[in-house]
């Protein structure tokens, strides 16, 4: 008997319809994808993007060199080198990130006293050539000062749940 | 002869079909154009997706992005492929598709050929296409693309022999080879419910035909990576590409004319005739082309012997009964067409 019916259902193609029903219902459901360089989802505020150095209201920057963030960058991307600057404060001279070792763990900014390296929302940094991926002191200021008022907001957003 | 008289006679009418050939190879063109579009965008909707968006509004001008794309390329041909047989498989593929159209008729009388041996014509030129296939997976000398071609072939050739006796079927009916007297034929509205079993088996068949998903072994990316197509690139791959889709068009057309009625109004309603003949063909030949693209997004590949069983086992003794059906339903009702 089963076997009749086997064949009733394939011969009379029962299955086939009843998938292709199902596809063409699916035709007219909301789309899942997005058209991504036009649009795009929604970040979370902790998300881990490229990194930025940030700077205090009046212009100064807030990297103190204490290298905790080299200590515990557990991919050996961070290099820093630091030497007391004219007025006496403790500046780097140097704070280079090899972006293409950095794993994006997000241990730098949880490491950092003051608030100074951050991973912020951008993700959009592909680079034509491997060498312009090594971030320079300048390079990361610069996007400290591109993205600051959203790191600012992203950090007083996050900061009740730390 | 004169000039004047060289030309009434011949650079008249020769200008005239370069004309006519013109006003159907390049709405086909575009229509394999949009057909690809169509394919993209339907397939994207049926799996959430968007499909092209960026090129042109909606992503409308995609397909001619990758056909810029594709004629810009280097064609590579490999050092121990058969450099004429290689280039000449995709020329074939793609001539054959466009040659078949010489004898679709879209609307009364628009027809380039009215041949009375059209369906003949038709089937020839259809056989012909595994010979590009064929062609193009022997001369590429590649294991992948020769197993492609040997499928195509089988597979080709399984499926033809069901689709004559579908043939044969309609031709009881309508007792004439000629496309446009398929069309005109009167048939009561019993004849096409007996039919109706017929144009299930032929657009199957059609699939298999044009190597379509569920059918598309010779094809089969996930095991023989391309199959016949996996040597070829830029130009000759696109030739390979277009004949596909012209393919596809081309046997939508025959089943439109064999099935559906061609251009005339669909179930013979009469109140919507006002509409272009043409229009109701180019409606139909899209429904059965979005009928093929649904069923690629809804069916996975079938296996090997599947599909042959499928051809052999069921559809060529069913099809031979329902000749007899059909043959023994006309012979005993005296509805069996008159030669004049």
């Amino acid at each position: 008997m089963a076997v009749k019916t086997n064949y009733f259902k394939s011969f009379f193609l029962t299955e086939i319809v009843r998938g292709m029903a199902l596809t063409f219902s699916y035709m007219f459901k909301q789309r899942v994808t997005l058209n991504y360089p036009f649009e795009k989802a929604p970040l979370s505020t902790r998300f881990r993007g490229e990194h930025a150095l940030r700077r205090y209201a009046n212009g100064e920057e807030r990297c103190i060199a204490c290298k905790l963030c080299e200590a515990v960058c557990p991919a050996l991307a961070i290099t820093i080198e630091a030497e007391p600057r004219e007025d006496g404060s403790r500046r780097t001279t140097r704070y280079d990130i090899d972006m293409t070792k950095c794993i994006y763990c997000g241990l730098c900014q949880e490491a950092c006293p003051v608030d100074a390296i951050v991973e912020g929302p951008n993700f959009e940094y592909a680079t034509e050539t491997r060498e312009e991926l090594f971030y320079n002191k300048e390079k990361l200021l610069a996007n400290g000062d591109r993205w600051e008022a959203q790191i600012a907001a992203n950090l007083t957003a996050d900061a009740p749940y730390r | 002869m004169t000039s004047l008289q060289l030309w009434n006679e011949y650079g008249l009418p020769g200008a005239m079909i370069v004309l006519q050939i013109l006003a159907f190879v390049l709405p086909l063109l575009i229509g394999v154009a949009y057909l690809v579009y169509a394919e993209r965008k339907v397939m994207g909707a049926m799996q959430l997706r968007q499909g092209p968006m960026t090129v042109g509004a909606f992503g409308l001008l995609q397909t001619f992005a990758d056909a810029i794309k594709l004629f810009s390329k280097e064609i590579i041909i490999p050092s121990a492929a058969h450099r004429v047989v290689f280039i000449f498989a995709p020329v074939l593929a793609m001539l054959l598709s466009m040659i078949a159209w010489s004898v679709i008729p879209v609307n009364k009388g628009w027809v380039i050929a009215d041949i009375n041996v059209g369906i003949l014509y038709l089937f020839a030129v259809s056989s012909m296409g595994v010979y590009s296939v064929l062609m193009a997976g022997w001369a590429s000398n590649s294991k992948y693309a020769f197993l492609g071609g040997m499928r195509s072939a089988a597979q080709m050739v399984s499926y033809e022999v069901s689709m004559g006796l579908v043939i044969v079927c309609v031709l009881l009916v309508t007792g004439s080879l000629n496309l446009t007297d398929i069309v005109m034929h009167d048939r009561p509205w019993w004849v096409d419910v007996m039919l109706f079993p017929m144009f299930i088996v032929f657009v199957v068949s059609i699939l298999a035909e044009c190597n379509r998903a569920p059918f598309d072994l010779p094809e089969g990316e996930s095991e023989l990576s391309g199959g016949f197509l996996v040597e070829y690139s830029a130009a000759a791959f696109m030739l390979f590409f277009l004949a596909e889709y012209a393919n596809m068009i081309l046997m939508s057309a025959m089943a439109t004319v064999l099935f559906l009625g061609g251009w005339l109004p669909p179930f013979g309603i009469e109140a919507l005739a006002f509409v272009p003949g043409v229009i109701w063909f180019v409606l139909k030949v899209s429904f059965i082309l979005f009928v093929y693209i649904w069923v690629r997004a809804t069916l996975p590949r079938y296996r090997y012997d599947q599909l042959m069983r499928l051809g052999w086992k069921i559809f060529l003794p069913f099809t031979l009964v329902w000749v007899l059906v059909v043959a023994g339903t006309l012979m005993a009702t005296n509805s069996l067409p008159v030669l004049q």
